[in-house]
């Protein structure tokens, strides 16, 4: 269940208009330690694809991607491997 | 009792609000009321949008900078040049490098804007130049005048960075220059951004990319560098790509301060605020404006000082007792060179999309015109 997902760390981009929330979400990965789980929030619809592409892309696992309908945000659960 | 607000910091965002604050509470002030201090750990302020020309030797870092003795309304701001060292947010008290004492405050706002980490990239400090402070500056005019032929990379490597516009504007501006001197078939020019298109902001990134293509400017995209061989010449990338270069000219990671990571204020150096309101979520009576602030647009100067007028009036209604009602939307105005004699211009809030205007030589002349009038802003008259 995704509900369950314990992010370490939260990257709060909702409302984000530049950079943006996947370079917010690249910022961090650059910081943290191999095996952290990393919640971004979102309000960008275009992140449930730009994310998952890019975290593919450089190797790190997708874990969910959670929609908070009545807030109007997702939740997109990653964690590092490198 | 007279009510203390303190402004770390001198820059852009520190000096707009001095100067709206002591105008708009002058009669408070000269009652004894209200003090208003301005802490920075330099007499100097420094506008940073130079440093792109001075890379192209056009401006010198003496066009960059004026005493804060001469921006700042010294009738009614006391100007300390220190170090703050420290923030104690339950005590409401500030620690300084040179003064014991220190400096008590009742309302504090943070704007010490960002720093430069090249360190956290192995080998970026060895193998890369850039434009982001005066010293690279300058070494980046000497590198560029003697460049004759090679692969230029400008390389987005640090997010988030100042002025987001600002290695779009290189580029275009580095092509146009080699064009002038008849060098640009011997110099390949590429742009790398970390994410999936040439910038942050989609409608810039497309106006971008057309541009690249029409002036054979290489795009990379999905592009992070993480490792540098100074030696070999060659950027690695946490994608696992590696690219050579001749001369490679990085926007280097940027942090926050210390300061806000000891006092609890927010991760990285970067205080945590209201995106609207601009206090801080961590700690009462303590506010945040400029680069150091976390809000959801560009580290930008127009956004230090169009929050500091926000500020100012929010500030200026709690010392009266009011409830503060101007709130900040956003609003973030760039002009962005597209050569070395015309430009665009953009303006956007929270959440929009901006419209990127046709470029022209006058747009290009404003912009020049508004760093020459810039010091009248950092005055908090325009």
């Amino acid at each position: 269940m995704s509900e369950t997902i314990q992010p370490d760390v939260t990257v709060d981009s909702r409302g984000a208009t530049c950079p943006g929330p996947l370079m917010d979400l690249i910022g961090k990965v650059k910081k943290v330690d191999a095996g952290t789980v990393i919640e971004l929030q979102t309000t960008d619809s275009s992140s449930s694809h730009d994310v998952p592409e890019w975290v593919n892309k450089a190797g790190h696992e997708m874990l969910d991607i959670v929609e908070h309908e009545d807030e109007g945000f997702w939740s997109v659960f990653i964690e590092t491997t490198k | 009792m007279t009510e203390r607000i303190v402004i770390v910091g001198g820059g852009t965002g520190g000096s707009v609000l001095t100067n709206r604050l002591t105008d708009e509470l002058s009669a408070e002030i000269e009652a004894g009321d209200v003090e208003v201090t301005l802490v920075n750990d330099t007499p100097e302020q420094t506008y940073k949008p130079m440093f792109l020309y001075m890379a192209f030797g056009k401006k010198t870092l003496h066009d960059a900078r004026r005493p804060l003795s001469d921006l700042v309304d010294l009738r009614h701001a006391n100007l300390l040049i220190d170090r703050v060292t420290g923030v104690d947010t339950e005590r409401k008290h500030l620690t300084l490098a040179k003064d014991d004492a220190g400096l008590d405050y009742d309302h504090l706002v943070l704007a010490m804007g960002a720093d430069l980490a090249p360190d956290e990239v192995p080998g970026l400090k060895e193998g890369g130049h850039h434009f982001y402070a005066p010293d690279g500056a300058e070494r980046l005019r000497d590198e560029l005048a003697n460049f004759t032929e090679g692969h230029l990379v400008l390389s987005v490597i640090g997010v988030p960075h100042m002025c987001p516009a600002a290695p779009v504007e290189f580029v275009l501006m580095a092509d146009a220059w080699f064009r002038e001197r008849g060098l640009r078939d011997q110099v390949e020019i590429t742009y790398t951004y970390p994410i999936q298109r040439a910038h942050g902001i989609k409608t810039i990134a497309d106006w971008a990319t057309e541009l690249f293509e029409e002036r054979d400017i290489n795009l990379e995209t999905f592009f992070n560098a993480e490792e540098v061989d100074p030696d070999a010449k060659v950027l690695k990338t946490m994608e696992g790509t590696e690219l050579d270069y001749d001369l490679l000219v990085a926007i280097p990671p940027h942090t926050g301060s210390e300061l806000v990571s000891e006092a609890g204020l927010g991760e990285d150096g970067w205080v945590e605020v209201d995106k609207n309101t601009l206090e801080a979520k961590n700690a009462d009576d303590v506010y945040a404006i400029g680069d150091v602030a976390s809000l959801p647009t560009s580290k930008a100067g127009s956004v230090a000082h169009y929050a500091a007028g926000t500020l100012a009036d929010r500030l200026a209604s709690r010392v009266r007792g009011l409830v503060p009602t101007d709130t900040y939307d956003g609003k973030t105005i760039c002009f962005i060179e597209s050569g070395m004699d015309e430009a665009t211009f953009v303006e956007f809030s929270y959440g929009d999309e901006p419209v990127v205007r046709e470029p022209s030589q006058l747009l290009h002349w404003s912009k020049l015109a508004y760093n020459e009038s810039y010091w009248l802003t950092a005055r908090g008259l325009i």
